[in-house]
């Protein structure tokens, strides 16, 4: 709404519904100036967002699990044409079976697609990360996906301070998309570029550049929107790592939990420390590296589990941290799939075993 | 008929599609008529080769390659977007194959026309998927031969009836239409582009490749395949009001079988029965357009005038 966007496609599912009924009725009683469209599908959700997108308009759309899934082609398409939509995808599980309740696997298996990621920890990081992405997207012409638990965030209230318009306004002013579909003079957008052989292969390489741009633009529309409205969240977020005997590395809400057991567990004298991922895609590889490099033992939480391999989030620290020649031991917990609690006590375990541990006994460590 | 377009082309010479491609024809007469204030959303078909590959278009008008499954959506969101910026009178054209709205798009051409958004969607029907060689589609008649129908397993359903399903939805305006009559089809695109709302058109493209015709029948092909009624000419406004625009000469079904190479395996009973089933629908679409006599000429200038529906 405070990016003034000028089109929103919808289709429900739960647990995304409560913020697609808001939208509705910011249209209905003209707080926002949209063309809110009712879609048959989130295949079409997504498709109608590329085209408002190509002609040059701001888009959103939100949506989850199943819902996320059905998308997919859509999703490459989108990042592929370089059309900056930012679109919130409410994490719940994946059927078969079903389950309403939330894990990442949704998001993480379109981590390939091209979207920049960006997992939020509470509503007033969602409401501050969805105008961040329009500044982010469009700079760099990628589309972007604020990630939010099923129900931990999507069905509880939370005090939020509403960004005022004005400052959001100004804040976006210098970025609008490219305006694509120029009537007056005319060209062919995402046609088939098959019996050019180097063509495609350019396409990737410059869209991958563009990604690889989207951390400092990230950095630097962070700093500003700090300077502008006092909140800033950065790539990664380090909270009280010093002198730490086991780093803990989480991402989502499950920060939350994981920073009270530390608060409680440095009170009683034990060295803990977290860092939690706020941004997926790009990786902040190098950043998350260097902060790791140091320390003897790691233990990431995963809420998420890639089958046949383990916690997503943790294999790819564990790939960030190959070319270090002193890396720490890698812990790699699976936790709180399918809503499942991660409690304070849970993350205890976790961490006193991680003690007790020279090095991890397996590839998945399941916590529950 | 005498039309009276400017004849400025919007389609280059040089463009992708086979000889005697009527698809290629059909969206040459369609954008004379829309003209440069257009914007075309293209389904993966024969029209994303025939559009022209990277670096190159052979289109004169801005080009938005869509999602197989989702050309409709698209255009809605290309028509939202352009609305929103003032651009209302720009045409959004879509183009695709039968297989991309019969099949896979009809869920998203479904939804969009049932929100009634404001584009003009044209279906080209070459009776196959062609783009991937040849295989059937639910657009492919009872009888015909193809890659994934070959002889001894020929079609075995007949053909769906699109322009029923598109208005059945009530929408403003729905035709059939063929670059072999080209007044006809031009007429249609011209009462089409006055109407605000969701327009479909349904396009018969001969198709040399699919069909097996040599290429100099491309016009024959399609003057054949509507004199025999097996592809009548006709308008329906509002889902209800039917208008049969040409008279068709009443050729015998064998004639435009027999030029074709699919058709070739068909009995003199088989043939027979395409016969009686091509009168049979003749008759019905008779039958409905009588429905106009209860109509009045105003009626029909309200629906152009966009007075019904999509204001
Ligand atoms: C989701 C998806 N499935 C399959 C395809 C492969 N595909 C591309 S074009 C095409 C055939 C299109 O047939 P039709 O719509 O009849 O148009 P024509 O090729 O005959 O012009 C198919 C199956 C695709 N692009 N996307
Ligand atoms: S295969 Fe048929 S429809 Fe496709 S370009 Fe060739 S002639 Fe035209």
């Amino acid at each position: 709404m405070l990016a003034r966007v000028k089109v929103i496609a919808a289709y429900p599912i739960t647990p995304q519904t409560t913020i697609v009924e808001e939208l509705s009725k910011f249209c209905a009683d003209g707080r926002l100036d949209a063309d809110f469209v009712k879609v048959e599908s989130e295949h079409s959700a997504m498709a109608c967002c590329i085209g408002a997108t190509a002609t040059g308009v701001r888009t959103f759309t939100a949506t989850s699990s199943h819902g996320l899934l059905y998308m997919h082609e859509g999703l490459h398409w989108a990042a592929g044409a370089r059309l900056p939509i930012v679109m919130a995808n409410v994490n719940r599980s994946v059927g078969a079976p079903w389950s309403i309740r939330c894990d990442q696997n949704d998001s993480l298996s379109q981590r390939d697609t091209g979207w920049i990621q960006l997992y939020c920890e509470d509503n007033q990081e969602v409401m501050d990360t969805i105008v961040q992405a329009y500044k982010v997207a469009e700079r760099v012409s990628l589309p972007c996906m604020i990630l939010l638990e099923g129900f931990s965030l999507s069905h509880t209230t939370d005090i939020v301070e509403i960004l005022d318009q004005e400052l959001v306004d100004r804040y976006l002013a210098d970025s609008q998309p490219e305006n694509r579909l120029d009537l007056e003079d005319p060209h062919s957008f995402c046609g088939t570029c098959s019996p050019v052989p180097n063509a495609y292969f350019n396409f990737r390489y410059h869209q991958q550049k563009a990604m690889e741009e989207a951390k400092a633009v990230f950095k630097a529309a962070d700093e500003e929107f700090h300077q502008v409205f006092g909140r800033r969240y950065g790539p990664l977020e380090t909270y009280r790592c010093e002198e730490a005997e086991v780093v803990l590395v989480t991402s989502g809400t499950i920060t939350s939990t994981a920073r009270d057991t530390v608060d409680d567990l440095r009170k009683s004298g034990q060295r803990i420390g977290l860092i939690k991922i706020k941004m997926f895609r790009p990786f902040p590889s190098d950043e998350i590296a260097a902060l790791l490099a140091p320390y003897e033992k790691v233990a990431v939480i995963d809420r998420n589990l890639s089958s046949g391999q383990g916690g997503i989030f943790a294999a790819e620290i564990k790939a960030a941290l190959y070319n270090r020649k002193k890396r720490p031991a890698l812990f790699g917990f699976v936790a709180g799939l399918g809503g499942m609690d991660v409690t304070p006590s849970l993350i205890e375990d976790m961490i006193r075993f991680t003690l007790e541990n020279e090095s991890p006994p397996a590839d998945i460590l399941w916590a529950a | 008929m005498n039309f009276s377009t400017p004849q400025e082309d919007y389609v280059y010479p040089g463009h992708q599609a086979c000889p005697g491609c009527n698809a290629a024809l059909a969206v040459r007469f369609i954008l004379q008529v829309l003209g440069r204030n257009t914007v075309a959303v293209i389904s993966a078909c024969c029209w994303t080769n025939i559009g022209g590959a990277y670096p190159n278009t052979s289109l004169k008008v801005s080009s938005l390659h869509s999602l197989f499954a989702a050309s409709a959506a698209m255009a809605t969101g290309v028509r939202l977007g352009l609305k929103r910026q003032g651009k209302g009178e720009t045409n959004v054209l879509v183009i695709a194959g039968d297989g991309g709205t019969f099949d896979i798009g009809l869920q998203s051409l479904s939804g969009a026309v049932e929100r009634n958004e404001d584009f003009l969607y044209v279906c080209y029907d070459n009776e196959g998927y062609m783009n991937t060689g040849n295989q059937r589609s639910s657009a492919t008649p009872w009888g015909a031969a193809t890659t994934t129908t070959a002889a001894g397993n020929l079609e075995a359903s007949i053909k769906k009836n699109i322009l029923e399903i598109m208005a059945a939805h009530r929408i403003p305006y729905a035709a059939t239409a063929c670059a072999a009559f080209p007044d006809d089809l031009k007429s249609k695109v011209e009462k089409a582009s006055r109407i605000k709302g969701s327009k479909f058109l349904h396009i018969l493209s001969p198709c040399p490749v699919g069909w097996g015709y040599p290429t100099e029948y491309m016009v024959k092909m399609g003057r054949l395949a509507v004199d025999s009624k097996v592809f009548p000419l006709y308008e329906v406004y509002d889902g209800f009001q039917y208008n049969i625009t040409l008279e068709p000469k009443g050729n015998p079904v064998r004639e435009y079988l027999k030029l074709q190479n699919r058709f070739r395996y068909l009995n003199d009973d088989e043939v027979e029965w395409i016969q009686k089933n091509v009168d049979k629908e003749w008759g019905i679409l008779t039958e409905r357009a009588k429905i106009r006599k209860y109509i009045k000429d105003q009626d029909i200038n309200d629906s152009v005038e966009g007075k019904y529906k999509g204001i």
